[in-house]
């Protein structure tokens, strides 16, 4: 190790300890991201500001919360609710800001979705982030078990009962994971344990995971246009500001994302003061009786269209129950996006509108997300359960049609 | 402009699915029902037009309804402890102090003469379900002497104060014997053992009503049960809308104490939004000149 | 060589014993996530059916759920897939409750019907909806009968016999 000289500045003294310099740069200014990008591109960043107000907003509940059957209900909906100087501020952000972490992470995989933007070198930052999706919904699942609310409860029970239709060792499971036969205080202290410290410890994990990713292969841009970065940062450097492809994260990239979040921040606020029924559903607010069903039990509304996938088949095909069909189609749905990158055999790197076939195919699968989402909230009689049914098939279709498309879509443009 | 294009189209997408998720959804769960009647009118056994004389109904009370019922207005008190009382006749009789002033006159008048037909009980009391309400009928009484009762009772009904303290006293009087508030330390005065006999259920704590029903739900739910909650063993109570909006209102300030401070930091935490928006733009705009 | 592979053996046994070990606090770790020995035993309800008086309710609780056991009267005719003879009396045992929406009915001695009071629905002595919202008969708990005992939670002959008939 060379000689430490004594340090002229306060910045000098840590660049000899930290290599502050040399960080900044690569973290910062000389970190480069494409410059043709729209407001989509500011997703990632509103997805950090909103995890960072969770934890934050989450460490203050922590305090008052209290993980017990008996004491969990009044210790949400009066300690913090009403006792607590601005708990329900805290409760509020937490609440709504799960519930809309999860319409971010929607339009930030759908934009992936849309662009390429998970093919060509850029399978790992997908799969990372598919890795975080479920993280983010093993989170989002627990969490809302804590205020021991009527909904909190048969949510609970009514999806750790799916893993019974697991075959030979479904029972069992299904009690291992409460820690009970139903779901009691043995469930509610676990899912406590898993929502405050091991999957937030995971997911901290695999933000840095994802981050980390993008490093390589490089963000995309919007016409998914591949070029040398190497040069176009060297020309940026050398002042050819205007005529480089792209700009540094620190301050250009930011700048764009944190007025992006300001507009965002309006929306957001708005929802956490005027209009959080969407997330803090009034059923919640009557406390868990494991003796009595409410009248309408379903997830929240992230959850919707994978439980609708499950709750399509209500019939017998070929001597399997119509639970058994939902639960494959359920494993299906879960499993499959993991996979996007290999299931687009196309290698065209373009936003879906420019492709022959994929937009169909792009647009169909939101259409078909979408009813699947509103079928999952209605009650599941008469008309609805076949159109449950046939969005639930749809979506199947869909995904395995999906190599087939792009395959002949590759073959088309590649004939041109 | 192509960012417009995107953002509306987001903004498209998520707007369906959020009035298929919210609002649609919630009006098939929940269906529309008919409108609160404040007026009580399918119940006519008494002709209510009838002018009431207090000084009569005074002692037609006191020949009738003192036996059971405290009044402690008029310096009846209590016959018995609450429990005595329950054990007795399956619920707390309630005091007759503010019954003139939160029940409706023409479901008061009506009740007196058949208490089971204007609580729209007759599923739980009528004549095939071998069971009888605690109050017998005073249908032998003339509709004159009914009204000369309301008449009376309406006199003697203390005025409550304005406010949250007012609001708790209506509460209690139209609520109160079934019902407990935890978080504002109300107790049903009926103890819970016979509450579950007389009821069949344990009624619910009331503490956060306002937010699992809301408001929009208890204004016709406490107006007559029956209505969304067919067979529930809830009688309808015969509020006048004044006395259920302070019931409501009191059940909002316990329930949601936090409202008022909610909406002022809302606005205002909003207005700053807007203001770290607008200089977020100025900034990025700044920056970008550089390299546009 | 010699070396090579001697090292390469030792590296092997090394990771072996480590996997040992990762694998041993696994099943540990499985462990201390299994229901406790106490929720397990509360699992299983045995009841004495032998003393129960006829046409007076017996209520157990069960995995938290209470179950209804009704001893038959004389003149009360078991009902094929529903009604359980234990010894020479046939009883109804029915998780109690309303399969509308989850209250505890309450039973009538003198007409034997089950009556819900939340929401005015009825059923037969032996459960089957017979007036109002529930969509479908009060459900049947597993059950093992032994002797005169009945073992809820544990799926005897009796049982299988009855699910597999309907």
């Amino acid at each position: 190790m060379a000689e430490f000289k004594k340090a002229n500045s306060m910045g000098e003294w840590f660049d000899q300890r930290l290599g502050v310099v040399n960080f900044s740069k690569v973290m910062m200014t000389e970190y480069w991201i494409p410059k043709e990008i729209n407001f989509l591109w500011a997703m990632g960043m509103i997805l950090a500001v909103m995890f960072k107000l969770l934890l934050i907003s989450g460490i203050f509940l922590l305090m008052y919360y209290k993980p017990d059957v008996n004491m969990a209900f009044d210790s949400v909906n009066y300690t913090i609710m009403q006792d607590v100087a601005y708990g329900w501020l805290f409760r509020h952000i937490h609440a709504v800001g799960a519930s809309v972490i999860f319409l971010i992470i929607y339009i930030h995989m759908f934009t992936g979705i849309y662009y390429g933007s998970y093919k060509k070198g850029r399978e790992m930052i997908w799969i990372s982030g598919m890795l975080l999706f479920m993280l983010f919904s093993a989170e989002g699942f627990s969490g809302y078990m804590l205020p021991w609310g009527q909904m909190s409860y048969w949510a609970a029970y009514v999806i750790t009962e799916i893993f019974g239709g697991i075959p030979v060792i479904g029972g069992d499971l299904v009690v291992w994971i409460r820690g009970n036969f139903y779901v009691a205080d043995a469930t509610l202290t676990r899912f406590f344990m898993l929502h405050v410290l091991l999957i937030p410890l995971a997911i901290l994990g695999a933000i840095a995971f994802h981050f980390y990713a993008l490093r390589f292969p490089h963000v995309n841009n919007e016409s998914g246009e591949f070029f040398d970065y190497e040069e176009e940062a060297e020309k940026f450097k050398a002042g050819d500001k205007k005529g480089a492809k792209v700009i540094p994260f620190w301050p250009v990239f930011l700048s764009k994302d944190v007025f992006v979040l300001g507009v965002f921040l309006i929306f957001f606020f708005y929802l956490v003061f005027f209009h959080y029924g969407f997330a803090m559903d009034p059923i919640n607010f009557d406390k868990a009786d494991g003796l009595k069903t409410p009248a309408h039990i379903y997830p929240e509304w992230y959850f919707l269209w994978s439980y609708e996938v499950l709750r399509g088949w209500f019939f017998e095909i070929a001597g399997v129950s119509g639970k058994d069909l939902g639960l494959m189609a359920f494993g299906f749905a879960n499993a499959i996006f993991l996979v996007m990158p290999w299931l687009d055999r196309s290698p065209m790197v373009k936003p879906a509108n420019q492709r022959p076939y994929f937009k169909y195919w792009f647009w169909l699968m939101i259409a078909d997300l979408m009813v699947l989402t509103e079928f999952g909230k209605l009650p599941p009689t008469g008309p609805n359960a076949w159109v449950g049914f046939g969005a639930s098939l749809t979506f199947l279709v869909l995904f395995i049609a999906l190599p087939f498309i792009t395959k002949a879509e590759a073959k088309k443009v590649g004939g041109k | 402009m192509k960012e417009f294009k995107i953002l509306a189209v987001i903004i498209a997408l998520v707007g369906i699915t959020y009035y298929g998720i919210e609002p649609y959804a919630h009006s098939v769960m929940h269906p529309e029902v008919a409108a609160a009647d404040f007026t009580f009118k399918d119940v006519k056994n008494v002709d209510t037009s009838l002018a009431g004389n207090a000084e009569n109904g005074k002692v037609l009370v006191e020949a009738n309804c003192i036996a059971c019922h405290a009044i402690e207005s008029a310096s009846h008190p209590q016959m018995m402890p609450n429990a005595d009382a329950a054990a007795a006749y399956g619920v707390t009789p309630p005091d007759l102090s503010h019954a003139g002033r939160i029940y409706d006159k023409n479901y008061l008048a009506n009740f007196i003469f058949d208490p089971v037909s204007a609580m729209h009980l007759q599923h739980k009391f009528g004549p095939d379900t071998g069971k009888t309400f605690p109050m017998p009928s005073y249908n032998w009484m003339t509709p004159q002497e009914i009204m000369d009762v309301v008449a009376y009772l309406q006199s003697i009904a203390p005025k409550v104060a304005e406010g949250k303290e007012g609001h708790k006293v209506t509460f209690e009087a139209a609520c109160g014997r079934c019902h407990s508030m935890k978080y504002a330390g109300i107790e049903a005065t009926t103890p819970t053992e016979n509450l579950k006999t007389y009821m069949g259920a344990t009624p619910p704590d009331l503490s956060q009503h306002i937010k699992s029903r809301g408001e929009h739900y208890l204004h016709s739910f406490i107006n007559d049960p029956q209505v969304l909650l067919h067979g529930t063993a809830m009688p309808r109570v015969g509020l006048t809308e004044e006395a259920q909006e302070e019931v409501i209102t009191y059940m909002e300030e316990i329930g949601d104490s936090k409202k008022a401070e909610r909406e002022t930091v809302g606005l205002w935490v909003m207005l700053y939004s807007v203001v770290f928006a607008l200089f977020a733009f100025l900034w990025k705009r700044k920056i970008w000149e550089e390299v546009h | 060589m010699m070396d090579e592979s001697r090292r390469g053996f030792i590296g092997k046994a090394f990771g072996a014993v480590a996997a040992v070990g990762g694998i041993a606090s696994l099943i540990a770790m499985k462990k201390t996530w299994d229901p406790l020995p106490s929720v397990m035993s509360a699992g299983f309800t045995t009841v004495d059916v032998s003393g129960l008086e006829a046409n007076k309710l017996e209520v157990v609780v069960w995995r938290g759920k209470p179950v209804f056991i009704l001893k038959y009267t004389e003149d009360m005719k078991p009902t094929d897939g529903r009604s359980v003879k234990v010894g020479d009396h046939y009883f109804s045992v029915m998780i109690g409750l309303c399969t509308h929406l989850g209250c505890i009915p309450g039973y009538e001695k003198d007409t034997k019907i089950f009556k819900c009071a939340c929401h005015g629905g009825e059923y037969s002595a032996d459960g089957k909806q017979t007036f109002g919202p529930p969509p479908r008969p009060l459900d049947i708990p597993p059950f093992k009968i032994d002797g005169v005992t009945l073992v809820l939670g544990e799926e005897g002959p009796e049982y299988k016999a009855m699910t597999a008939k309907a």
